[in-house]
């Protein structure tokens, strides 16, 4: 399953246009054996901010593909991806980054979207051009609720 | 999970011609195979809601949408008078006889009967128009109409009164199978168009048609189960927008919905795409005005 990843930061992202780049464009990273060992904000993320980013429609709608049950009291989990749960006990921490940050270097041909991405897409809507879905903390955020997803 | 979107391509590409113009004979050998008999029905007329797909097309089954709604929703849908979107075939039929322009014609003057002269009209739309060199949707047909033969203002794309018309005209067709002539001009030439925008990621969410309708139809999505996005319901009485809607408004919607600019009713884009998600119902029975979610 894990394909072969190139030790590469993508450069092109810093080139973004001049002046005051968008917030929510994407910075580089570097991803190291299948995962990004360090936090895209150099902080730990916030557990609670991250679940309201799972949830928001607007942001990870992670429920539209996932079921989780740590969420149930929250309806309509979707069944497009696997069940997240005990996620943690099957990825390391970095690895669980790399799968938000791009989800398509993990998984070939994935229908997973990557979070963390701002350019490179087809068409994009204007409002959304040039920004990634998740912003860096939102990332971190996610990431550290979803370390807590274990059943071991 | 794996998306391979040559390998589908290729597949497909080389069946299409052969596969033009099996509606008919295909729907009913395949619906006995499919061993159902207790057919949903309106006015006592059978609706095919499933064939069996035949070889080289990219779905097993050929399903309507109408299978993947609710008991509630097709309950509106199987009874005239409950279906809301006999308001707009109502004004349809005014306007059908009434004169508008400088001709001082109505469809009328000309079509006599819509009940006869409209009959399977909308079951081959898309349809080749030499003049025009180019596809044309049941609402290109119309308006061209309106213009070149009645010398009165052409209709908005998504206007009551043109979803009134489509709506009107299609329902002549209900119950026949979906069957699209792609040997007509050059027909192949915008399915492969329609095709290759099907298989295409687009928008921020990255996603193409085929990952929703293809790969995942069956599935939930949050709170909506997905069907194969088919055409033969269109125009569409939708509940959420509590209104009828064009397959172009669907389709925008689609990719409003993964974030990607979506391209305008009646472009080409959307044509192409017309002709070829119309190819992939083909032998369903047209079901116009359909009732969705
Ligand atoms: C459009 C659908 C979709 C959305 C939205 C989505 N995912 Fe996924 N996700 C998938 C699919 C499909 C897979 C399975 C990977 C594959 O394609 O093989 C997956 C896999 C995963 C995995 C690996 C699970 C495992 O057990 O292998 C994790 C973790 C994950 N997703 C987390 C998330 C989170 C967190 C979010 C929200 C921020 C999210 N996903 C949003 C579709 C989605
Ligand atoms: C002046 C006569 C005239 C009037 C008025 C007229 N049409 Fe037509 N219409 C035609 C002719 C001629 C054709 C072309 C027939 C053909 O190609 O076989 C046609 C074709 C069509 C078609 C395509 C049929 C097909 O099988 O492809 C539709 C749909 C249509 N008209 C609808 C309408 C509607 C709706 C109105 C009123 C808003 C209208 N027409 C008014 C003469 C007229
Ligand atoms: C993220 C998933 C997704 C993608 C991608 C997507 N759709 Fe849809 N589509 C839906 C949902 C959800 C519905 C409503 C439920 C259903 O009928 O599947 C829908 C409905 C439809 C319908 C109406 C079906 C009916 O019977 O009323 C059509 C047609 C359609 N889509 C076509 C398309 C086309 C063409 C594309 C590509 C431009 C596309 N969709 C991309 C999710 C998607």
């Amino acid at each position: 399953m894990w394909k072969l990843l190139r030790c590469l930061a993508p450069a092109a992202l810093l080139a973004l246009g001049a002046g005051a780049a968008s917030a929510d464009s994407s910075k580089s990273y570097e991803i190291v054996d299948g995962g990004i060992p360090a936090s895209l904000t150099g902080k730990p993320g916030d557990p609670a901010a991250g679940e309201e980013a799972m949830l928001n429609r607007k942001l990870g709608n992670c429920l539209a593909c996932h079921a989780v049950t740590k969420l149930k009291n929250h309806p309509f989990h979707g069944e497009i991806g696997p069940a997240l749960d005990g996620v943690a006990d099957r990825y390391s921490e970095a690895q669980l980054r790399l799968i938000l940050v791009n989800a398509k270097q993990v998984f070939d041909g994935t229908m997973m979207p990557a979070f963390y991405k701002s350019e490179g897409f087809t068409r994009v809507m204007d409002s959304f051009a040039g920004k990634s879905i998740l912003t860096a903390k939102q990332v971190e955020d996610v990431l550290s609720y979803l370390s807590t997803f274990k059943e071991h | 999970m794996a998306f391979t979107t040559t390998v589908k391509r290729s597949v497909v590409g080389g069946v299409a011609l052969a596969l033009a113009g099996l509606g008919i004979s295909a729907s009913l050998a395949q619906d006995e195979e499919s061993g159902r008999t207790n057919l949903p029905s309106i006015e006592g007329e059978k609706l095919l809601t499933r064939l069996k797909s035949p070889q080289g097309h990219p779905l097993k089954w050929v399903v309507s949408g109408f299978e993947f709604r609710t008991r509630d929703t097709q309950a509106l849908q199987l009874d005239d008078f409950s279906n809301p979107a006999f308001l707009w075939v109502e004004r349809g039929e005014e306007a059908w006889s009434t004169a508008e322009g400088e001709a001082g014609k109505s469809c009328e003057s000309c079509h006599g009967d819509v009940e006869d002269s409209m009959k399977g009209v909308r079951a081959k739309m898309p349809k080749w128009s030499t003049d025009k060199n180019r596809p044309m949707p049941l609402e290109d047909k119309i308006n061209q109409c309106r213009k070149e033969r009645m010398g009165a203002e052409p209709w908005k794309w998504e206007s009551d009164q043109m979803l009134g018309m489509t709506a009107l005209i299609g329902l002549q067709s209900r119950g026949m199978p979906v069957n699209v002539n792609l040997e007509a001009g050059d027909m192949m030439a915008w399915w492969e168009r329609g095709q290759k925008l099907y298989y295409t990621r687009m928008g921020q969410l990255d996603l193409a048609c085929a990952n929703c309708h293809e790969d995942n139809n069956g599935k939930y999505i949050r709170a909506d189960l997905l069907s194969q996005g088919q055409t033969n319901g269109f125009p569409t009485y939708r509940l959420k927008w509590q209104k009828l809607g064009s397959l172009h408004r669907r389709f925008k919607g689609c990719m409003d919905q993964v974030r990607a600019k979506a391209y305008k009713r009646g472009s080409d884009e959307f044509v192409a795409l017309e002709v070829y998600t119309a190819w992939r119902g083909s032998g369903l029975s047209v079901e116009t005005p359909a009732v969705r979610q």
